[in-house]
Order: structure tokens, then C-alpha cells, then sequence
């Protein structure tokens, strides 16, 4: 009878007679054979000849069958080697004992060929089973170096990319798995030229190398942009274009957006997504939650993507309060979810906040949680002046000399006044003057100023008196929005003239509006602390400039810088 | 032979098998059977008895001698009683039928030898 596959058989068995049947019965089952005596035989045997089967005699003089199995079984290792016993044993104990050292299978006295063929089968399917199993083993744990080892890369280069920031700012607190990006927890934040700060956190769906690939672009246009003082709506339709084309049908990334502006002490706030962000008093209590009120960037064509956002008040020394959905997503054994309720507790409790982030892991530790990777949490509180990190500048010239005697007229009209800030436009421009270059942030934080009095209380006709406490300043950017929306008529215009002085050169820039125009000597006598959170910010940029007027009944407005 | 003593299929099945080994097979067996007789009135303990006969059992099962095999079972078997009984007399039928079995194989040798 021909085997399938020829083995090679080891055949233990004290008596003369049946070992030289057994072993010419699987001879010609065309297998290779060798024979041993004992026990001891039989162990020496398999040691040197390794066989891939062995048939066994339970009962055999200087060493049994039993011992001969554990050992034989001791020395296969991780391999299976099928053992059958020989035994005409029938009590239930001794057929127990031999499944107990190893046995496989039995075979009874008098022996059968056709049975033992079948047996021989049977066990090398086993035999080979187990050797597939471990060789697809060693393949995967091959494989997950490799991926391990393409984690590594993409990080290393990922963090030359978002190194970028100012996330050590001082006013920054943040806690993150170093595993954080590849659970596609993403937290950037910048300075734009005119100081304010830009927040981004970010979590995209998915885990491992998908995850993260998506971060690298995404980080890119955040800080390119935040760098050229572009503002959040501009960002958010370039940030979800970018990702509805790069990223597969069902891959997205929820995002929170922050807008620090430390001039007028408010935040600009976007939610897609992300859990509930908190705005804390400087006690600690939350006085608002910054609720997901928009789809997560990637998901929505650019036509219907919506970039609007909240604006609140912030006053130096409170804070805001951002988390990804780890802390809330941790489940206990019985699959209860830690949940918002439990964070709020750990909030209202807190009294310091140098310790909010070791409460709340505590309060996490203390329910019982299973730990998790993807637990981000960032608390920023609004900066003091002196805070401020000088931007990067960004030039993409020779430093050849720029043209030094030019003007410029830019006047953006009705629908073109709804959705686009030709600012950071404009400072691009300007940057082409060497002699300007150091004075970018002035230039920013100054055509800002005038381009949004021009727009919101020229064009929109809004009193920057409403906004003189909270709930005005709700109804302001309310109001704002619902003008902005209907607006059919009116103008800003900018002009721009550059000219050489003696060892130098001369910017004037002129902001004119549409609007009716205000009582420039009233506003400039009211004590700049009453122009806080409402005025003009007209003392910002009589500061900024060399010079700055206000003509044509207020509506035109003309600040001058020199070097 | 009778068929008490011989089982002839088993005889049969094991001269396919073995090809030109049969001889072999034979020979190996009337020594080891002799051999195996003398460890089982040698036997000191009932325990070595008993593996005497378990054992003797085995190889006279493979071999077609169904009347030895059955009658070491039975040796096997009243040993473990409490008390055992008969050993003795079982043993002398044992050595009875080994003789007749023991001339069966020898003849069946010859009989080989000269094909």
C-alpha cells in the first residue's frame, strides 16, 4: 500500500516478534523505519534520527513508554511529532496515562494494517497542520517588524513637519501618547504673524500607517497657512478640500479649530466632530462647551462645506479645555463608558489647574478603565503680551532688491466682501520690501484692524458698543453673520503706495468703506481701557504705525510705516 | 492444525505482509515465544507474571495463535482476583498449548524453506 507521502517512523517495541511485524508493516506502507528496544533506545533513537512519527509499546523494560513519550515530546519543542501508542491495556486508566505523557492516539493488539495506515494518515495531517501553523507564525512576526519599523519612519518624519509650532508655548499644557499619531490624534499650534494662535485638534478615523498618512498634509497647510495670516474659514475650506480629495470615501478626520486673538480677547472657535472642548473661568468652572456643530473635515463637498464659526469672549487667564474622545470613550469591564457626566465632575472639582490633567487620569484609573492609547488632552489659556513668539518668517526669494516705487488698488465689492479676507494676500505683497520684512506682524495685526472696522461697522453698519459684555458679544457676531449673509451692496477698498525716501522708504496704506462713517474724535477720547472688548482698536494702530488719520467723516482710514 | 490452535487468515495476511520476511518472522518467533515461556514460569511476583502473560499475549495475538492468546488473557485475568486461584494448573495448559503451537510454526518453517 503506497503512502501518500513517505515519513520517516521510529517503532519502539520490546518484544522481537511484533517489532519486526510492526516495522515491516509500515515498510510497506512506504515509510522509512527505525527500530528500538526500550524506552531509553527509543529516546536516544529520536534525538539522533528526528522522525516525524513514533509508535511507542507502553509497557517496555529499562524505560516505559510513558517516560519515553514525555521525554520524546520534550524534545520535539514547538513541533508536533505524533506519538501512537501499542498497547493492549483496555482498563480507562492505563488508556488515560498514555494520553497524559503525550499520546495522540492508541493502536490495539493484534495489529491491523489497514487500521494503522489510516492512523499514520490522520496524524500526519496533524503533523503538518501544526508546521504550517508555525511557519505562517514566523511570517507574521516578520511582518510586524516591518510595519513596526515603517511606524518609526513615518514619524521621524512627521515630526520634522509638525516641529514647526509653538505647542511648548507657555501658555500651552498638553498630554499625548507618544502612540498618538498612529491612533490619528493629531495637536498643532502656531502663531500667525500677528500674533494670534492657532489650536488644531485633530483625530482621524482609522489606526497604524493609514491613520497618520493623512496628518502630514493636513499639518502642512495648517502651518503654511497660519504662517501667512491667513484666517480659520479660509483654513477649514483648504484643510477639508485637500482632505476630500487625498482621502478614501470613508476616511475623515474629526478637528477642533481655535482662533486666539489676544488683541480683542476672543476665540474663534470650529468643532467637526470632536467632543464637546470646554471654556473654564479662571477658577476653573466651565462656562461653556465648544460643541461639534459642523461634519468632520473630508466629508462634505466644497459646496456645502460650512466654515463658519462661534466667536466667545476670553479674557486673559481663562481657558480652554480640549480633549479627543479617548477620555470619554474609556469602558470598564461591564463595557460602561467613563462619560461626559464623570469629566464635568473631575472639572467642577478641580482647583488647581496645574492638576486637571492628574485628576482627570486619576479619576480614569479610579473607574476602572482599560488604558488606551488615544487619550489627548490640551489646555490653553489666553495669553499675557508678553507671551507672544515671533513668527517665522517665510521667504522665497534671493533677497535680490524688490521694486521700491509702486502703488496698488484692491476693492473687493457685494458677494466677494461674504466669504474672502484679502489680508494675508496683501502682506504676501508686502513682504516683497525688504525693508518691510521686519515690521510683519505690525502690518498684519494693523491691516486686519481696519479691514474689519471697514467691513463690520462700515459695510455692516455694527456698533461695537453691543459688544460690551457677554451676552452682546453673542448677539454681535449673530447679528454679523445674518448682515454678512444678506449683503448685496458696499465696498472695501485698500490702497497701497509704496515710495523711496532718503535712506529708506515710505508705506501708506488707505482702507476706505461704504459705510456712514463715526466720530473718530469721541471714539480716539474714551480711555483705551473702555475700548476693550468694543472701540476700533484704534489705539493699536495709531501704535503700530508711524503715522495713522482718519478722513472722509471716518470712512477712510490711512496708517504710514517707514524704515 | 485445528482451527482452535491457528487463526489461518492471520496466517495468511501476515505471509502477504512480510514478502520474503515470513521466514524471518517465524524464526523470531519461535525463539522469542520460547524465551517468553521461560520468563513466565520464572515469574517471582504476581506483577511479573502478570507482564509475562500481557506480554506473551501480544506477540501470540499477532502471530494467529488465538488458543495461547486467550488462555495468557485468562492467566492475566485471574491474577488479579483476590484470591487468585487455579494459577498453577493455567500455567501446565499453557505449556500444552504452546507445544502444539510450537509444532505448527516449526513445520510451517520447513515449509517455507523449501519453496
Amino acid at each position: 500500500m503506497p503512502a501518500e507521502r513517505m515519513l520517516t517512523v521510529l517503532v519502539a517495541e520490546d518484544s522481537a516478534t511484533d517489532r519486526l511485524l510492526l516495522a515491516q508493516i509500515v515498510r510497506r506502507q512506504g515509510h522509512e523505519v527505525f527500530t528500538a528496544e526500550n524506552g531509553e533506545q527509543a529516546v536516544a533513537l529520536f534525538a539522533e534520527k528526528r522522525p516525524q512519527l513514533v509508535l511507542l509499546d507502553a509497557l517496555m523494560p529499562v524505560m516505559d513508554g510513558f517516560e519515553a513519550a514525555r521525554q520524546i515530546k520534550a524534545l520535539a519543542g514547538e513541533a508536533l511529532v505524533p506519538i501512537i501508542f501499542l498497547t493492549s491495556l483496555n482498563e480507562e486508566g492505563a488508556l488515560v496515562r498514555c494520553l497524559e505523557a503525550g499520546g495522540d492516539d492508541f493502536m490495539a493488539k493484534p495489529y491491523s494494517a489497514v487500521i494503522l495506515g489510516a492512523k499514520i494518515r490522520a496524524m500526519d495531517r496533524l503533523r503538518r497542520l501544526q508546521a504550517t501553523v508555525l511557519e505562517q507564525r514566523d511570517e507574521i512576526t516578520r511582518h510586524h517588524h516591518h510595519l513596526l519599523n515603517e511606524q518609526r519612519v513615518a514619524k521621524a518624519v512627521f515630526d520634522k513637519v509638525a516641529h514647526s509650532g509653538c505647542i511648548t508655548a507657555p501658555n500651552i499644557r498638553y498630554l499625548q501618547s507618544p502612540y498618538a499619531l498612529f491612533n490619528g490624534d493629531l495637536l498643532l499650534a502656531a502663531f500667525t504673524p500677528s500674533g494670534d494662535m492657532h489650536v488644531l485638534l485633530g483625530d482621524f478615523t482609522g489606526h497604524g500607517l493609514p491613520a497618520a498618512v493623512g496628518a502630514m498634509p493636513l499639518a502642512e497647510v495648517f502651518y503654511g497657512m497660519t504662517a501667512k495670516g491667513y484666517g480659520l474659514a479660509q483654513m477649514l475650506r483648504e484643510m477639508n478640500a485637500k482632505l476630500k480629495r487625498i482621502l478614501p470615501v470613508d476616511m475623515f478626520c474629526c478637528a477642533l479649530l481655535l482662533n486666539l486673538n489676544m488683541q480683542r480677547g476672543t476665540v474663534e472657535v470650529w468643532n467637526g466632530g470632536m467632543p464637546d472642548g470646554y471654556l473654564l473661568s479662571t477658577s476653573g468652572q466651565v462656562l461653556s462647551p465648544l460643541a461639534s456643530r459642523h461634519l468632520p473635515l473630508g466629508v462634505l463637498g466644497a459646496e456645502r462645506f460650512d466654515d463658519s464659526t462661534e466667536v466667545l469672549p476670553l479674557a486673559a487667564g481663562e481657558r480652554l479645555l480640549l480633549l479627543s474622545d479617548g477620555v470619554v470613550d474609556t469602558a470598564d469591564e461591564q463595557e460602561r463608558l467613563f462619560g461626559v457626566e464623570r469629566l464635568q465632575d473631575v472639572l467642577t472639582a478641580n482647583r488647581d489647574p496645574a492638576q486637571l490633567f492628574g485628576e482627570v487620569m486619576q479619576a480614569l484609573e479610579r473607574f476602572g478603565g482599560r488604558p488606551r492609547d488615544d487619550i489627548s488632552l490640551c489646555d490653553i489659556r489666553m495669553f499675557a503680551p508678553e507671551e507672544r513668539v515671533p513668527a517665522p518668517t517665510l521667504y522665497s526669494d534671493s533677497g535680490r532688491s524688490s521694486a521700491l516705487d509702486w502703488s496698488l488698488g484692491y476693492e473687493l465689492r457685494g458677494e466677494s466682501l461674504k466669504r474672502f479676507n484679502p489680508v494675508p494676500y496683501l502682506v504676501q505683497l508686502l513682504q516683497e520690501i525688504h525693508g518691510l520684512r521686519s515690521l510683519t506682524g505690525a502690518l498684519h495685526s494693523v491691516l486686519s484692524e481696519l479691514y474689519s472696522n471697514a467691513l463690520e461697522h462700515g459695510v455692516l453698519g455694527l456698533d461695537s458698543w453691543i459688544k460690551r459684555d457677554v451676552q452682546g458679544f453673542a448677539h454681535y457676531y449673530q447679528e454679523r453673520a445674518r448682515r454678512l449673509g444678506e449683503l448685496v451692496d458696499g465696498f472695501v477698498r485698500i490702497d497701497l503706495k509704496v515710495e523711496p525716501l532718503a535712506a529708506g522708504g515710505r508705506l501708506t496704506i488707505e482702507v476706505r468703506d461704504s459705510g456712514a462713517g463715526f466720530d473718530v474724535h469721541k471714539v480716539l477720547s474714551r480711555p483705551p481701557e473702555d475700548q476693550g472688548l468694543s472701540g476700533r482698536g484704534l489705539s493699536l494702530v495709531q501704535r503700530l504705525g508711524s503715522s495713522a488719520q482718519w478722513c472722509e467723516g471716518g470712512r477712510c482710514a490711512q496708517v504710514q510705516f517707514e524704515w | 492444525m485445528t482451527d482452535m490452535h491457528i487463526d489461518h487468515s492471520v496466517l495468511r495476511d501476515l505471509q502477504e505482509v512480510m514478502e520474503e520476511g515470513y521466514l524471518q518472522l517465524l524464526e523470531t518467533f519461535l525463539e522469542d515465544s520460547e524465551q517468553r515461556l521461560s520468563q513466565l514460569h520464572g515469574a517471582r511476583t504476581a506483577n511479573e507474571l502478570g507482564m509475562a502473560a500481557h506480554s506473551f499475549k501480544g506477540s501470540s495475538g499477532n502471530m494467529g495463535a488465538v488458543g495461547l492468546a486467550r488462555l495468557c488473557q485468562q492467566l492475566e485475568e485471574r491474577i488479579k482476583e483476590r484470591p487468585p486461584y487455579g494459577i498453577e494448573e493455567l500455567i501446565h495448559r499453557i505449556d500444552q498449548e504452546y507445544l502444539e503451537v510450537q509444532r505448527f510454526y516449526r513445520s510451517e518453517r520447513e515449509r517455507v524453506s523449501a519453496n
